[in-house]
């Protein structure tokens, strides 16, 4: 699965460093989102780097958040293929799917109360058990800050199906926010 | 607008992707509309909430060694006897003089490129959950810590006597290699203090620089290179390193 980075050219690896490795930790949040799995979250950022640095000659902008994102996600979806054990983690919805109703995700009536604020963990733990393709633009906005023009570069969609995206993922996790809520009290 | 559409286009204009017409007939509907107004109070919340939480992961440290082991590593500069024989057409005066030149381009060179690489660290560091591997106020944790991580631990000195906590420490990476970093606060802010080791054995006195707002104090001491990075005011940066380089001195003698 790793290519080797056989350019010998240290000019080019000094500034890939600088360009890219600030967003290791980036990528590699995003990673384990996408994949829910710390080893295999590593694996990929490893082989998006390497990647990424094969074609830094190419590399002409836009940013280089979301372009080294882009790698990241094709290599995830790579990963998504090779696992044929957990369906729920690697498929998007069929066609369609995207135009499922929103109103049927949400209790019809809000909460009076505030929403209660959970550790870390659960936050976490609530992000992740959203369905794809919700969870990826969801992780992209909310926790990457990417604009939705970015996001729909990253997951090569139009502008239109990050919006829909992002309204569902938000409704579900409004869902799974009560729930738990409703849980814990 | 029905609430169907104010249920999409509320997330557009809590992100601040609306343009000012549709932002307005949004802001319309919600102003009219309990049910959508309160959703957009409970969106508005959940986001805050995650911004407040730390739902980042940090790459591990053995991820971002791969990563480097994979690339080509940084052109040291050129030894004094390859630089010379490139010169070795010429005269052995001008090529001394040159080679001289190029040291010296180089190295100022590279001590900016290694500074910049110090303010990203900084930077990183103060992402949620990212300023420290080992918490301890107690410098009898820290530096043990640090054994066997590194190939020279770091000096770890207890400042707070002298108004600087010492709060932890953290391996990190510049100029392609693993470094320590033992962290300091004073009031709220922190201080980073890189410390690398060196060939050289020579005293280099301090300097301060300014970086993207960020004041580095540098110095070099016993074979290591030091620096400090903080958004304190340089007056209280200088202080610190003094105060540092004190304690150093005291512990020597002592």
């Amino acid at each position: 699965m790793v290519v080797k980075a056989s350019q010998d050219d240290p000019e080019k690896a000094r500034r890939f460093r600088e360009a890219a490795l600030p967003y290791l930790d980036d990528a590699y949040t995003l990673a384990r989102y996408l994949l829910r799995d710390a080893a295999d979250a590593e694996d990929a950022v490893q082989e998006c780097y390497l990647r990424a640095y094969k074609h830094f000659d190419s590399y002409r902008g836009p940013a280089m958040k979301p372009w080294l994102f882009a790698i990241l996600r094709n290599v995830c979806r790579a990963e998504y293929a090779r696992r044929k054990t957990a369906p729920t983690a690697v498929e998007e919805l069929p066609e369609g799917g995207d135009q499922t109703p929103l109103w049927n995700e949400a209790p019809e009536t809000p909460e009076k109360q505030l929403l209660r604020r959970f550790d870390g963990d659960t936050v976490r733990k609530l992000v992740a058990a959203l369905a794809e393709p919700f969870r990826e633009t969801f992780v992209l906005r909310e926790i990457q800050n990417l604009s939705y023009r970015e996001i729909a570069d990253v997951a090569a969609v139009p502008v239109g199906t990050v919006m829909s995206r992002l309204a569902r993922a938000r409704a579900m996790l409004r869902s799974a926010w009560l729930a738990e809520q409703e849980q814990v009290k | 607008m029905n609430c169907e559409e104010a249920e999409v286009l509320v997330h557009a204009l809590i992100d601040g992707e609306l343009d000012a017409g549709h932002a307005r007939e949004v802001e319309a509907h919600i102003e009219g509309c309990a049910h959508c107004a309160a959703l957009m109070k409970e969106y508005q919340e959940i986001r805050q909430a995650i911004a407040e939480s730390d739902v980042r992961y940090k790459a591990p440290l053995e991820l971002r060694r791969k990563i480097e082991k994979a690339l080509p590593q940084p052109q040291a500069a050129p030894s004094r006897r390859s630089v010379l024989r490139g010169f070795a057409m010429g005269s052995a005066v001008s090529a001394m003089a040159a080679t001289g030149l190029v040291a010296i381009v180089l190295r100022n060179d590279d001590e900016q490129r290694i500074e910049n690489e110090v303010v990203s660290a900084h930077l990183r560091s103060l992402q949620a959950g990212h300023l420290i591997d080992v918490v301890s106020t107690d410098q009898h944790t820290v530096k043990p810590w640090f054994n066997g991580k590194l190939d020279v631990s770091p000096p770890v000195i207890d400042l707070t006597a002298q108004g600087f906590t010492l709060i932890g420490g953290r391996l990190d990476y510049v100029n392609a290699r693993e470094i320590g970093a033992v962290v300091y606060k004073r009031r709220q802010h922190v201080i980073n203090l890189f410390v690398a080791q060196t060939a050289s054995t020579d005293r280099k006195s301090a300097k301060i620089s300014t970086l993207q707002g960020f004041n580095i104090r540098r110095w070099s001491d016993r074979g290591l290179n030091y620096w400090a990075v903080s958004d304190l005011g340089a007056d209280e940066l200088t202080e610190f390193g003094d105060k540092f380089e004190g304690a150093m001195r005291a512990n020597k003698e002592g």
